[in-house]
């Protein structure tokens, strides 16, 4: 093999090769996966009873039509979490929180709380940025906004310590504005309940930026806690 | 048509007849001499500034408040600024300066219209400048090893392009008959990079693909950049260096055929291995784990002919920094990928996957093996480009022990720790009949900060060797003026025979 064209087709092929194999192949695989109710029907319009993926027909997508009158999965997101995915992104939050549930009995996501059944394909169809994560130095977030309430996060982003002590996360008190009540128009309603270890002088309120929002509204859409056609609880 | 054909008399060498090898290899060295010091230059720069952000991000996932509360300086932003600066700041460039060179030794061809070139590098860095600066201001994308914003990375792309072209033109007017296994190597590199990087940011960045196809290509990516890009860029250089500095030939050729092609084939399908327990069809999982343990041919047969040709010159290349530098990251690619393809099995997965162990893992390939063989390289090829030799052996000497250690270390560390951590997120114990886990997460992140302060002083140690390496760079550099009259090459320990 000494000629040019001869080695550039073996180096050609092996990419394009792989390229099909991998990611053509799983574009034409879930490349139109719809959002579902959380059971399908056949058609002579009977619920098929619980489709599951199971050992022996794992990679099966389920065929069937979404049940008249009930509310499809995964749910669209608000104009805010979109944005607010945004800011997840650019503040590097995906390297050390992941977003997926691994199966039960593989690793302990299930008894850690982090969801009740596998994270699947379906799950992320809307999102324009698939943040999956690579890291657990914190604790996986596909379902974090059935844990926690706003203020909560609102207070934990402004510092983590003060909630957890033990916690080695990053404070993102720069999201917030520290201001003086207004003497006229009294405090704003936008102002999170500061905690005392803030040190917060007296005669201030504590005031979330549109991005601070905007990201606390995205971590509250990050929940999977809805069943699919081919992923039933505790799973 | 006239200014066409002049445009191909004028890169073709062949009009230079009946010079000798050695005229010859000192023709390629000269015409590489500006484009190699200015993309070295550049390396070198960013390697120190890869360094600092790294500190900065160790340190910080210890001591949380450390550097004050500045958003570009926030974990997710400097621990990018990092990566980047490191693979396309430094590694990248590295390879810039060494391929280009090594390819037209190969092939004996002086690499002409270096301006072309020249323009190439100083159009990358500014893309790279750029990309990494838009990370730090808030412009990250959110998907790992090509967090550039696009409006940098178009540039990057054109100059890979750019910078390929010089590779393939002087292969293609090659004065050799022979073909070297460096050569294949190059040359695949070279064609695969800017397909790759081009690719990618059409199918993430500019027209992305929605849902887990996302992540997919993305790993698809983000492996094949070490394996199709930095990978055989260090193998081309260990597959060159070894036998020209010991004076052997390489023990087979045929080995290095079947490495050559059993990592063309396998490597670009092992990236799914990131993605193991996560929401993808079974069937990419297998293929991923399936083509990560095929790696071991083509690691072994490598390792075997690696390792048969240094055979019996320790004493040898214990003296020649090259192969000190080069030696070690040819044992550690092995150790790195045979590791890795354990670390491919679901059942080993299940502990490392999500830990430091990772981290670990892919410091061992990107430096422990990569940025090894690149330090090497560049301290054979210096003194031939400058004919002047490496000013101080004790500099060289304090590069080669902060590095070798100091990663050993690092690597070691985080493993230990790594390892610690997945045991510790995964126990699980049976209380009244219900699994609950055995160590509460804050349990899980105080047992790490002892891993990462190791982690923060091992890296510590490195930047010790990074700037001892870049201080003999500058001050080889700026001695004026030619030849420093030595013919002998700066070594790092008595030879029995000096006459050699």
């Amino acid at each position: 093999m000494k000629s040019l064209p001869l080695i550039f087709l073996g180096i050609f092929f092996t990419l394009a090769f792989s390229w099909t194999g991998l990611v053509l192949t799983t574009y034409i695989q879930l490349g139109d996966l719809e959002p579902a109710t959380e059971a399908l029907t056949d058609a002579e319009g009977n619920r098929i009873a619980g489709v599951f993926y199971e050992d022996d027909a794992r990679d099966q997508l389920v065929r069937g039509e979404n049940v008249d009158n009930e509310a499809v999965f995964p749910r669209q997101w608000s104009g805010s979490a979109e944005r607010g995915m945004r800011v997840y992104a650019d503040l590097g939050c995906y390297y050390c929180h992941s977003q997926q549930v691994r199966r039960q009995g593989f690793g302990s996501d299930f008894e850690r709380g982090w969801g009740n059944r596998q994270s699947v394909p379906r799950d992320y169809i809307f999102q324009e940025r698939v943040m999956l994560g690579t890291m657990r130095t914190g604790p996986d977030l596909a379902n974090v906004g059935t844990r926690y309430s706003v203020l909560w996060q609102h207070q934990h982003l402004y510092l983590p310590q003060s909630i957890n002590e033990w916690s080695t996360m990053p404070p993102f008190s720069f999201l917030y504005e520290v201001q003086p009540v207004s003497a006229t128009r009294g405090p704003s309603p936008d102002a999170i309940t500061p905690l005392d270890s803030w040190g917060i002088p007296d005669g201030h309120e504590v005031i979330p930026t549109q991005r601070a929002k905007d990201l606390v509204s995205y971590l509250m859409s990050l929940d999977q806690n809805y069943e699919l056609p081919e992923m039933k609880f505790s799973q | 048509m006239s200014s066409h054909s002049t445009i191909l008399q004028s890169i073709n060498p062949r009009q230079d007849p009946d010079l000798s090898t050695r005229a010859r290899l000192s023709e390629v060295d000269a015409s590489m001499r500006t484009p190699a010091v200015l993309f070295l230059v550049s390396a070198v720069l960013w390697l120190l500034a890869g360094s600092l952000f790294a500190a900065i991000a160790s340190i910080k996932l210890h001591q949380p408040f450390f550097a004050g509360n500045i958003e570009a300086l926030t974990f997710g932003r400097i621990r990018t600024a990092h990566l980047n600066a490191m693979i396309y700041g430094w590694g990248t460039n590295a390879i810039f300066a060494v391929a280009p060179w090594l390819m037209g030794r190969l092939c004996r061809t002086r690499i002409r219209h270096t301006a072309i070139l020249l323009t190439a590098g100083v159009f990358y860095n500014i893309g790279v400048t750029i990309g990494i600066g838009g990370i730090l201001m808030g412009d990250m994308i959110g998907v790992e090893w090509l967090e550039m914003p696009a409006y940098a990375t178009p540039l990057v792309a054109i100059s890979f392009a750019l910078v390929g072209v010089w590779v393939i033109i002087a292969f293609r007017w090659r004065q050799s008959n022979h073909i070297y296994v460096s050569q294949w190597y190059l040359l695949a590199a070279f064609f695969w990079l800017p397909w790759l990087y081009t690719i990618v940011q059409i199918m993430l960045i500019f027209v992305p693909v929605h849902g887990v196809v996302q992540a997919l290509t993305n790993w698809w990516f983000a492996h094949n950049i070490l394996g199709l890009w930095l990978t055989p860029v260090a193998l081309a250089c260990a597959y060159y260096m070894i036998p020209k500095v010991l004076g052997r030939p390489i023990h087979s050729y045929y080995l290095s055929l079947v490495g050559f092609w059993s990592l063309a084939f396998f490597y670009n399908w092992a990236g799914m291995h990131h993605l193991i327990g996560g929401p993808l069809p079974a069937w990419v999982i297998s293929a991923g784990t399936v083509a990560s343990v095929m790696m071991v041919i083509p690691v072994l047969v490598t390792a075997i002919n690696h390792h048969m040709t240094v055979v019996g010159f320790h004493r040898e290349g214990w003296a020649s920094p090259t192969i000190r530098f080069i030696v070690f990251g040819a044992v550690n690619y092995t150790m790195v990928s045979l590791l890795g393809s354990a670390m491919a099995l679901r059942s080993v997965n299940e502990s490392v996957h999500f830990t430091h162990f990772i981290i670990g893992h892919s410091h061992h390939g990107v430096y422990a093996f990569f940025t090894m063989i690149m330090f090497g390289s560049i301290y054979f090829m210096l003194p031939r480009l400058l004919g002047r030799e490496w000013p101080s052996a004790v500099l060289i000497k304090i590069h080669w022990w902060a590095t070798a250690v100091g990663v050993t270390a690092m690597v070691i560390v985080l493993s230990i720790g790594g390892w610690i951590q997945g045991a510790q997120m995964n126990a699980l114990q049976d209380v009244e009949g219900a699994l609950v886990p055995v160590y509460t997460w804050a349990q899980v992140v105080e047992t790490q900060t002892l891993y990462l302060v190791g982690r923060t002083l091992t890296g510590l140690l490195i930047t010790v060797g990074h700037v001892a390496f870049a201080i003999n760079i500058f001050w080889m550099l700026s001695k004026t003026g030619g030849s420093d009259g030595t013919t002998k090459p700066t070594l790092l320990s008595k030879l029995a025979n000096d006459a050699r």
